[in-house]
Formats: C-alpha cells, structure tokens, sequence
C-alpha cells in the first residue's frame, strides 16, 4: 500500500477569546472622527459589553490556529452521505464578493439592482429546465427552510380548495427535518416502511393514504441511495385522493439531465444549493433551499417574485394566494450568486456531473461490499450504504470503525443514518474525487476492518492522530456549559 | 471540465469493475417512464475568464459604495469591513467543511462558534445563545413559536415598530398555526405604545424592537415591569446589534429571549443575505430553544474540547417533536461577526458604536437646521424618520441621479407616512458625504 494519507505534524493550541488580549488593545483601524459628539441621553445608555480586546496580529493567529483544528472538503476526501461535499470552486467565492453584489443593499430601487435581479431570474429559470418544473422561489434559506415553504404551499392549496388536512404521509428513510417541517405546518406525520428492496411499494401508500392526508414527502434518490422507481405510481395513488407529492431534492446530485422530476408526478421539489450546486456548507452554513413547483401551485409561492417584462427585472408583491415571506428579504442571494456561476461553468455538463458522481459510488460499493456488510445489494446512484454487522463479532461498531478512517486521512461518512439500516454508513464521495484518491480511501476503508479483526482496542481509542481523542459528549450534554 | 477528474481511460476502467457498459447503464434502476425525454437546453459552458467578464458586468449595474452613498439602513447597514475578515473567513478549512458531527477534526469550528455564542451572550446581556439562525426575520419567528410552548399560549403582541419584513415573515411561519397577533400601536414619540397591555392576559410574549423599525430607543424594562408576575415573556428584537455597543443591553432591562439579525458584524449586505440570525435566552429556556448548541467538554485524555449538545431537542433526533426543523444555519457568517467582534473588542465597539451615534446625530441636525421635519422625538441609534415637503419624490429621483440613495421611503410600509423617510448614517458616511446630501436636497 501507498503512504496513508493521515499523518501528524506540529499543531499549535490556542486559548479561547477570552482568555487573550489586554483592555484597550484593538483590531481595526477605527475611522477618522469628523463630527462632534452630541449629547446621549443618559437613561438609554449602557455599559457595553466586556468583549476581550486583542490586536489585528492576535486576532490573525487565533483564527488561523482554529482553522489548522478544522478538516474539509479542501483537505481531502469528505463523503459524508446525503450531504454532497463537493468541492466549491474558487471563482465562485471571487464572483459572490464583488463589490457590486456584496455592498448591494436589498432595499434600492430596481433600476439600481438589475443586475442581481437578472442572476436571481436567470437562475429561477436554469433550476426550473434543470427538473422540469415550472415555477421557482428563491427564497428559502436552506433545505429545511424549503421544506417548510413546501408544506406551507401544500397548506394553502388544501385551503384554497376549501378543505384542509390533518396528516402526512412521511417514509422512514426521510431526513429528519422532513417530519419536523411538517410539523410546523401541523401535519401529523403518518410513518410508512420501504420494501425489501429499500424502496417504497405503491400497495403501502395506497393503503394509508386518504382525504384526510395532504400528501407525502419523498426524497428521490433516497436516502439508502436507492431511485424510488415506483415514484409515478405513487403520485397517481396520491393525486387520486386529492394530495400533492413533495420531492426532498437533497440528493439531486445523482439524477440532473436524468431524470425530469416535474414529469414524474412531483408537485413541489427542494434543491439545496450548497450540496447540489457546489456553495460551500460554511461549517453549518450558510445555504440555500429553493422551492420548484408546478403551474397550478405558482400563485401560492413565497412573494417577492423576481419577474421580469421588456428585458426589466423587478420585484413583485401581486401574488394575492401567496404563503408569503419566509425570509427578511429575498434569501440568501450571496449563496445563489455561487450557484448561478457553478451552472454558467458547466452548462449541459451537469449531466456529467450526475454520471460521474453514480460512478464513483457504485465504484465504491462494488470494491467494498466484499468487506463491508451491504444491506441492499443493487445498482446505486450517489450514495451507497453499508452497515458494520461484519463487525459485531469483534465488537467493534460502525463510530469505531469511522473514527479510524480519521486517522487514515478521510472525514467519516455520515453514520447511523438511514435509521433503517442498523449501524449504518453511508458514503457519498461525488463526482469531484479521481479514481486514485477513491483507491486510497478504499484501501483505507479495507485496512480500517482488518485493524478491527487484529486489534479491536485500537479501534475502540480511535482516532490518535487529530489534536483531540474522542470527547466526552455525554456529560457535555448532563452539565451544559454554552459560553466562556 | 477542471472540476471533474476522470479521464475517457478512468471511466472505462471503473465502469468495468462496476459491470456496467456505459455511464447510461448506471441507471438501470430508474424506469424508463421516469427518464429525461430532451437533453438540457442550459446555456454553453463558460470560460472561468468569461465568466470573469459576465459577473463584472452584472455588479457593475448594482448601486453600492463607493459609487453610490447610500443613506438607507431599515435591517441591512453599511459598515466598514476590515480585510482580516474576508481574509480569515477565506481559509478553506472552515467554509469547505460541514456541520461539526465529527468533533476531533472540527475543533475550530466548535471552537468559534463557541466564542461566537458567548460574545453574543455578552453583547445582548443573556445566559445563553445558539449557534446561529438563518436572519433575524426568522430568528424572531421561532423565539414567538418557542415562547408559545414554554408558556402554552397561542396570544402575542407584537409593536407596529418591528421590521414591517420581519413582521410579514412571523405571520407565514405562524399561519398555520391558529395564533392571535395583536399588533401593538405607536405612540407620537415614535415608541410603541404598550398602554394595551395592562388590559390583556394570558399572553405567551410581548415582542419589541430596539432600536425598533425608526430607530428610535424603546424603553424595555416598562414591559419586563408590566409582566413581571405573569408568564408572559419579553422577545427582544434588533436588526442593528452595533447599538449594544452604545445602549443598555436587552438583557439588563428583563428579557426573556432577544434575536436579531448581525449582518451588521462584518457581513456583506449581499442583497439581503446571508446574514445571521442571532438568538439568545435566559438559561431556563435553554432546553426549549431552536438550532444548534456547542457546548464545553473534554476528550479522553482530559484536554478541553467542543462538541455540539443537548441535541435531543432537534429534528434528527426527535423528528416531529423537535423544537425547530432548523438543520443548517448561518455557521460561517456567525464566525464572520465573532471575527468582527473580536477584531474591535469591547473598547472599539464602544467607540464605533459612539462615532455611529454621532454621525447619524450629525446629518440629523444638519437636515433640522435645513428646514426639514424630524416627526419623532425619542433618542435613536444610526436611523432616524424624516418628514420632507410634499411632492419629494421628484427630488429623490433627481438624488439618485447623483448617486445619492437619500433613504426609504415610508409610506409603502406605514401608508399613513406619506412623504416620511427612514435615513441612516453609519461610519461610513463622512462629513462632506452628508453636507453635499444637505446640499444637494436644499439645492
């Protein structure tokens, strides 16, 4: 074998904040004073609060040191399932700071903003061709945000029909945000089970749904990295008791150009822009989550619309069925800006994108499914999954066998998600890995389980090689300490 | 494409091991009916210097500094950016990484938002606060969704002087939810008026900004006082958390829970986003909140460390129950404002948030003693109203052709408020900056 990847090298540690800098030491040059102060009135004036004050110098070396703590997708290999960390291109990050875009203010006029209008309009109209749907909003912050204006337009459609409903019809393999946006919509979430093939059987929808249900919420590909290939039979048994189909587009990475997803019977579809179209995930974010739907269900999208007539952008409110805002302006237009300049990039080459991001799981699961316990043995799109039932002999578990993998080089894959599969691992590695750092990872991921037959202890003190061994999360959570 | 490594060679030999033909044949498993009928009508792929060209020519359309003075605030401000901040926020490991699942190899991220939620907790007078929300219109509707399950009340009042947006955005995210909003009037000084409140009971929150939607400085402690006894909460909103630098925190006058939005910590305007939603409360509630939490702990060696906790308030783990379906958030503009924050430090704060204070006093002044109404008489923070003659409109159009952007016009938000505009000056407007607007609006 090659060299691992992983290795040590000198880290330096850093205290927190508050425990650096000495009072009246500052980091910014603090502009020039050229007015007079005017008196304050003494009754609203406070104290301020007791920030540490640092230099420029300091504050460069605290973040900087926090940064060499931190692994991504710029590091190396991050196949974390279900959650596309593809690489982000660096023009984008260029393209979103421009001046014209990052010192727009939301509020100016549109004749001063017709720039931004066009990429926002432009964009609504690649992501509608991109699934076959015939509407877009851009507005949703991310996925979970898009989620809830899905429920939101399933809401008032149901009212506008003049009979609204109490249920949803949610598969156990849904990302958790699924039930909990429907929730919000006070949608009781009605569980239902994939077959033995990992994918839902049409017999199982039609037997829970009825007029009492507003419809369901199914992410395609799911989240086993199975295509739900009975999905327009569903939609037919849905549509026939008057419910809508809501699309999760988390992972749409496996179908553009493929599959036309407004032709197979979906209503509302989510994408996220920071997992599909290549914006960074920021360490938790920022993202962005539009919604796409279907002629009928346009008038009740999220208002401001960015239309356009003459070649002019503006904005517009005259959408009287709209949900409304879900946002204090129009999104997260810095992260649309990112999105917009990935799909200029590669054009009709995003089906590409899809073909490769299915090679190279499938890749991974064909030379790993001799080590590695493989619940649904079948063609995958972007995403397969194992679990560690090989491993229960040595008692070593899926988190053991992860923590290792650290020590190898790799961020883990997302782990024990999908519920369904007991001890689950779930690797995404996208289309934007070569076949030789894939061979690594996966002469790594054979090491990893030959290390748990040799040495399970090893494997239970994994990983070594970071700053920090496994933490203490429980009496993290017992005794919560939330601030300095 | 530079972003796609296979060759025609690593294509053939990994669809051999996979036993497929072709790319095609990988997706077997979806039927027919289901595939693509036409193949994608996007435009040609763009040179990187193409694209160079396109997005030059789309910003530059855009009205912003320093072509443009733009004297408008209304939730998104015009703040000086040091270079430190894009500088830091550029290293790769923190805004190409993911939610920190996996704590030994995210410590940095732990660790600053970490930092970020206590510098938050300091600024706002708190206990505790999140580790971000996506703006402050969403932020303020989960505090009243969170504020109704403590106190298991669907009754709010809410000031007429919160971001007429925000408002608009809390009416969505509670409109399916069978609540009673009862907006609260504003009073001549430009403050809301809670003389209602002594007439209503069982409410689950007062909701107040400050400085509220005209800059103007609320008196929070008259509301902690009047539900002091009761279990209505105070919600204390901002969209300009400079002012903390400057005014009495939301904290030391009662509140219950505060958020807002932070853009204004070193975070681009963007058009409105992203931002980051701030959200903070007193520590009983802290089990009731929505988002993420880092919290403090140690790894098997005992060396300090941080992990994400108490998630079993949220949808991964409690699904339907959960107290938010909030999954990501604003995670790297929160590092943004703490990178900002500690860049001024308590001292600088309290000095921009003071030279602030002063600029916008300034052009205040200036536009009193040029003739111009100033309706409000409450103290205010970086914005203030302004009452211009009949028929403005006319000028302000022959403002923007200067490339002046002479504040928002009111009326579309308070239709009683005709010809009344919200202005701001921050520390970016110079003194000659806002003497060529008088001059130009007395011309």
């Amino acid at each position: 074998m090659q060299e691992m990847v992983g290795t040590t090298g000198l880290i330096l540690n850093e205290p927190l904040l508050t425990e650096r800098g000495r009072k009246g030491r500052c980091g910014i040059s603090l502009p020039r004073r050229d007015v007079e102060y005017f008196p304050l009135d003494a009754s609203i004036a406070g104290e301020g609060p007791n920030f540490p004050d640092l230099s420029e110098v300091e504050v460069v070396r605290h973040y900087t040191r926090l940064s060499t703590w931190n692994f991504g997708v710029d590091t190396g290999l991050y196949p974390l399932g279900s959650c596309t960390m593809k690489y982000n291109p660096k023009t984008n990050e260029r393209q979103a700071a421009l001046p014209g875009f990052a010192g727009a203010h939301p509020l100016l006029p549109a004749s001063l903003s017709q720039g931004v209008l066009k990429m926002m309009y432009d964009l609504q109209g690649f992501l509608a061709e991109l699934t076959c749907m015939d509407a877009v909003t851009l507005q949703p912050a991310a996925g979970a945000h898009g989620e809830l204006a899905g429920m939101l337009i399933f809401h008032a459609y149901h009212q506008s029909k003049g009979a609204p409903r109490s249920k949803i019809i949610v598969p156990d393999t849904a990302h958790g945000t699924n039930p909990a946006s429907a929730a919000l919509c006070g949608y009781r979430p009605v569980n239902v089970q994939s077959n033995e093939q990992g994918v839902l059987s049409p017999e199982t929808i039609a037997a829970v749904m009825d007029e009492e249900t507003a419809g369901i919420m199914i992410t395609n590909p799911n989240t086993l990295g199975l295509f739900e290939e009975n999905i327009q039979q569903i939609a037919e048994i849905v549509h026939a008791r008057g419910g809508l189909v809501y699309a999760d587009g988390a992972n749409m990475n496996a179908i553009m150009g493929i599959v036309g997803v407004g032709d197979i019977g979906v209503d509302v579809l989510h994408l996220n822009l920071h997992k599909t179209f290549s914006t960074p995930h920021g360490g938790g974010g920022p993202g962005s989550g539009p919604v796409c739907v279907k002629t009928y269900l346009e008038p009740f999208l999220p208002v401001p619309r960015v239309s356009e007539k003459d070649g002019r952008y503006f904005l517009s409110e005259d959408f009287p069925q709209s949900v409304g805002k879900l946002h204090g302006f129009y999104g997260h237009v810095g992260v649309m800006i990112r999105a917009y300049c990935y799909i200029l990039s590669l054009g009709p080459e995003l089906k590409k994108v899809s073909q490769l991001a299915v090679l190279n799981a499938n890749y991974i699961k064909e030379k790993l499914k001799d080590t590695l316990h493989l619940p649904y043995d079948r063609p995958c799109m972007h995403e397969c999954v194992f679990s560690d039932k090989n491993q229960e002999a040595e008692k070593v578990t899926t988190l053991d066998m992860v923590k290792r993998l650290i020590d190898y080089g790799f961020h883990p894959p997302t782990i024990y998600f999908p519920l369904v599969v007991h001890g689950a691992i779930m690797i995404e590695p996208t289309e934007t890995e070569s076949k030789e750092d894939l061979d690594v990872f996966i002469e790594s991921f054979k090491n990893v389980v030959k290390d748990a037959k040799e040495n399970p202890e090893m494997l239970h003190d994994a990983p070594r090689k970071p700053k920090l061994r496994r933490l203490d999360e429980t009496s993290a959570a017992r005794h919560p300490c939330l601030t300095c | 494409m530079r972003y796609l490594p296979h060759t025609e060679q690593d294509i053939a030999e990994m669809l051999q091991v996979v036993g497929a033909d072709s790319l095609d044949a990988l997706f077997s498993t979806i039927p027919e009916a289901c595939r693509r009928k036409n193949d994608l009508n996007l435009p040609e792929p763009m040179t990187e210097w193409e694209l160079n060209a396109h997005m030059a020519a789309l910003a530059d359309s855009m009205a912003a500094a320093p072509h443009y003075k733009v004297y408008m605030g209304a939730g998104s401000y015009e703040h000086h950016i040091p270079a430190t901040v894009p500088f830091l926020l550029g290293r790769s490991e923190f805004y190409t990484a993911y939610t920190p699942y996996q704590p030994e190899i995210s410590q940095g991220t732990l660790q600053g938002i970490f930092e970020y939620q206590s510098l938050v907790a300091f600024l706002l007078g708190m206990e505790v606060a999140n580790a971000s929300m996506y703006d402050g219109a969403s932020a303020l509707a989960e505090a009243l969704l969170m504020a109704s399950r403590i106190t298991r009340s669907k009754k709010l009042a809410v000031s007429s002087l919160i971001h007429p947006l925000y408002r608009r955005v809390v009416r969505t995210y509670l409109g399916p939810g069978d609540f009673e909003i009862i907006e609260l009037p504003y009073c001549a000084d430009g403050r809301t008026d809670f003389s209602q409140l002594t007439s209503m009971d069982g409410l689950a929150a007062v909701a107040v900004q400050s400085p509220n939607f005209f800059g103007c400085i609320e008196d929070l402690s008259l509301v902690s006082n009047m539900t002091q006894g009761s279990k209505t909460l105070l919600v204390a909103s901002f969209t300009e958390p400079l002012a903390f630098g400057l005014i009495k925190n939301p904290g030391s006058q009662g509140a219950d829970i505060v958020c807002g939005e932070g853009q204004s910590f070193g975070i681009p305007q963007s058009y409105g986003g992203p931002g980051v939603g701030m959200f903070a409360c007193k520590k009983d509630y802290m089990r009731n909140m929505p988002g993420r939490l880092v919290g403090k702990t140690h790894d098997k060696d005992g060396k300090q460390g941080f992990v994400l906790t108490l998630s079993t308030r949220e949808q991964h783990i409690r699904r339907e129950k959960a107290t938010s379906n909030i999954c990501s958030n604003s995670g790297l503009c929160a590092m943004t404002s703490a990178v900002y924050m500690a860049s001024l430090g308590g001292t600088g704060l309290r000095e921009l948030a003071r030279l602030n204070y002063d600029k916008a006093e300034y052009l205040k002044d200036r536009l009193c003693r040029a003739g111009f109404k100033i309706p409000f008489a409450a103290s205010t923070f970086n914005e203030f109203v302004v009452q211009f003659k009949p028929g403005f409109d006319t000028t302000y159009q022959r403002l923007l052709d200067e490339k002046m952007v002479a504040g928002l016009p009111l009326s579309p938000y308070y239709p009683e408020l005709t010809d009344h505009y919200l202005l701001c000056a921050t520390e970016t407007k110079t003194r000659k900056d806002m003497d060529r607007l008088i001059d130009s609006l007395t011309a």
